[in-house]
């Protein structure tokens, strides 16, 4: 055996076979320190959401949107930024606002997110926005909205009956709404397309998770969906577009880094493998 | 800035706590994270049953079934649509109700009816949608003219031809050799591709789930460095 | 009777329900409209089945002793003072929020967080370029993770457009993406319609359970 090759053998071995724990320390490291030292990368903006963008804003103040947000703990981190987003854009334009948490677990968060950003432009509920609340069975819930508002929802998240908030007058399902921009991120995506958007004929946007986003291509490609609000990025995107730098934009620095020492322990991997599998062979 | 309570701080603290028994996870099983793990079960559980009964139970069920009785009994009105009106107000709840034979194994076989309910509507329902939606609008989507700049006619053919061979691969009744071999290889690069980007979505996903837990710890220690001003 | 009726049920119900996206008179929409709220509201008492199960569970673990019985007390004591909580004290509650906010919230964001890091470690120890398609898939993944990401541009900006990262994960997110996806949904929405007319039929019938008695 040629004494020269063991060594470098031992090491690529010794490479592919590292305690994972170092891999999670290095992972763990990249992402918090630019957390802490933000660089500031240019977000360029896809022209998916800047259709979205580009809806929202064509609508005069006093339209009607539908939000369902359909978020828990688990993915806030994701869809929080776009969901403050596009509430921004919509209540600095006086677009009024119908909301569902179709999801239960992220009934609270979402309550308190619209609360947060209407108080920031001074938006009244009852007038300006209704937070619906939640109902089981998303699928089912969504046909009967589709008929009727009231009829899953007689009241709204606080108790109120429907029919007693101003802004509900002559509002009864989607046919009222300029248009619905489905924050989402469970399978229940798949209802908005196919019960609101096919048998209602809402015109639907989605803002979803990235581990998501990729399947929904084919939706905006049918023009079943007119815009994709993909992850954190598309967040980033939107910050952009309504000028308002957020959580998703400063996110992009440590995003940008941390792919990259990703595609360095592919790299790395591979050369590792190939490398010792060279050396047995 | 507005002070911050010692509350705040010991609330910040043990969302900080929990965090970080979670993360320890990474170093390996322990009992600080199979205590936190327990204990979210039990809160989510806790919550589940707050929001099913405040969102859903008063104002979908009892609220229509207590008002429905009310009608019933107050003299006045038409007897035969009040009383129609509260029937229908009952027979939920009663096919709800019936689930809970589930757990006596003599009459176990009850819960099959409001089972059979749920499925039917949801099956009834999602027969032509996802047909229509899944389905037609997708090959209608596949069935373009094609026209316009070169790229633009590459990119649709691409499309077209990738979307017939991916479903060439998945068509097993017919032997993968000859040109429907070709076809389903190519559709499996197609696919290899889709999935390709999928997974670099997945790596973004995650990332951003970790720099929302990171920034929460250091909101915990500028809650504390808050406080200690 | 025991399996007639449920599969009768699931006949009449099923049909009517296909039949009635067809049909778009009045009378047909209010009844749709009340079985679709019956539905709800059954699904209520699903859900509350699925905590009884749950506490039913942890009961048993306590009562046998049976390893790890200590945590079911943590368990169950923690599910009744949140139900406690925010049912006697409503949703609006000072502590039934704090607890959501504090307890439920970073658990659950923390427990996907983790994904990050094990995803990492996959990408490093398993992700081989050993064929031609685990080299596509490895490809496209490496494309789009940079070129989704500003780093992509400070990359690959100075390139012709073609080139550069950007374009070309644009490029196989809307055409080659887009192609895999779509041959995916195709079969879905054939498997969805299938099982559904299986099951209205009666042909499906593993959710009937066991022998019927």
């Amino acid at each position: 055996m040629n004494q020269q090759q063991m060594p470098s053998e031992g090491f690529w071995s010794r490479l592919i076979n590292i305690d994972r724990r170092w891999i999670y320390l290095v992972i763990g490291i990249v992402v918090f320190i630019p957390i802490l030292f933000p660089i500031g990368l240019p977000v360029q903006v896809t022209k998916e959401v800047q259709n979205v963008y580009d809806r929202i804003d064509s609508l005069k103040a006093g339209s009607i949107i539908m939000i369902p947000m359909e978020y828990d703990p688990a993915t806030m981190a994701e869809l929080q930024p776009m969901a403050y987003a596009i509430l921004r854009h919509c209540f600095s334009k006086g677009i009024k606002v119908i909301s569902t948490a179709l999801q239960i677990e992220g009934v609270t968060i979402i309550k308190n997110d619209l609360e947060l950003i209407a108080a920031e432009y001074g938006r009244k509920y009852g007038e300006d926005y209704v937070f619906l609340g939640y109902k089981p069975y998303p699928g089912i819930v969504i046909l009967n909205m589709g008929e009727d508002f009231r009829k899953p929802f007689p009241r709204d998240y606080y108790g109120n009956l429907l029919d007693s908030l101003p802004m509900m007058a002559g509002v009864y399902n989607y046919s009222s709404c300029a248009m619905i921009v489905n924050i989402n991120a469970t399978s229940g995506v798949d209802y908005w397309i196919n019960y609101a958007h096919t048998r209602y004929g809402a015109p639907l946007a989605i803002g979803v998770t990235a581990v998501m986003a990729t399947d929904y291509y084919a939706f905006l490609s049918s023009n079943q969906i007119f815009g994709l609000i993909g992850g954190l990025k598309g967040a980033a995107e939107y910050e952009k577009l309504i000028n308002h730098p957020g959580l998703a934009m400063r996110a992009m620095d440590v995003q940008s880094i941390a792919h990259s020492v990703i595609v360095i322990f592919i790299i790395v991997g591979n050369i590792a493998y190939f490398s010792s599998r060279k050396k047995k062979g | 800035m507005e002070q911050v309570s010692l509350g705040t701080v010991l609330w910040y603290t043990l969302g900080a706590y929990l965090t970080l028994s979670i993360f320890s996870f990474l170093y390996k099983d322990n009992p600080f994270y199979r205590l936190a793990e327990h204990l979210i079960v039990g809160l989510s559980a806790g919550y589940w049953i707050a929001v099913l009964y405040h969102q859903s139970l008063v104002a979908l069920w009892l609220e229509p079934l207590t008002n429905g009785f009310k009608a019933l009994v107050t003299p006045g009105g038409s007897f035969m649509s009040e009383f129609g009106r509260f029937f229908l107000s009952v027979i939920p709840g009663i096919g709800g109700l019936i689930m809970f034979t589930r757990f006596f194994s003599k009459i176990s076989w009850l819960s099959r009816w409001p089972i059979a309910f749920y499925l039917a509507i949801s099956a009834g329902v999602a027969l032509p949608l996802y047909l229509q939606s899944f389905t037609v609008e997708q090959m209608r989507a596949s069935m373009i003219p094609l026209g316009g700049s070169i790229s633009a006619v590459l990119k649709d053919l691409i499309v077209i031809i990738g979307t017939i061979c991916g479903l060439t691969y998945f068509y097993f009744s017919m032997e993968h050799k000859g040109i429907v071999g070709g076809m389903a290889r190519f559709g499996v690069w197609i696919l290899m591709i889709g999935f390709g980007s999928t997974f670099g979505y997945t790596v973004m996903s995650r990332i951003s789930l970790l720099i929302g837990r990171f920034r929460f710890l250091i909101d915990w220690v500028n809650q504390i460095a808050g406080y200690l001003k | 009777m025991k399996r007639e009726i449920p599969l009768l049920i699931v006949l009449v119900f099923g049909v009517f329900m296909a039949f009635q996206y067809f049909v778009p008179h009045r009378i047909s929409s209010n009844i749709y409209q009340e079985f679709n709220n019956w539905t709800i509201i059954i699904g209520i008492f699903t859900m509350v089945i699925g905590i009884a199960s749950l506490l039913s569970v942890h009961y048993s673990k306590i009562r046998f002793r049976k390893e790890g019985w200590g945590y079911s007390f943590v368990t169950i004591i923690s599910l009744i003072g949140m139900a406690g909580l925010g049912l006697f004290g409503g949703m609006e509650n000072d502590l039934f929020i704090h607890f959501y906010r504090f307890g439920l919230s970073p658990v659950t964001a923390t427990m996907f967080a983790l994904l990050a890091f094990f995803i990492a470690s996959a990408a490093y120890r398993a992700f081989r370029a050993r064929t031609v398609l685990s080299t596509l898939l490895l490809l496209a993944a490496v494309i789009v993770m940079l070129g989704r990401v500003p780093i992509g541009e400070i990359i690959s900006g100075w390139l012709p457009e073609p080139l550069q990262l950007s374009k070309i994960s644009e490029f196989l997110l809307y055409v080659p993406n887009t192609a895999a996806k779509r041959t995916i949904y195709i079969g879905v929405g054939l498997g969805v319609a299938a099982v559904s007319l299986k099951i209205i039929l009666g042909i499906e019938r593993t959710w009937l359970g066991g022998d019927g008695k």
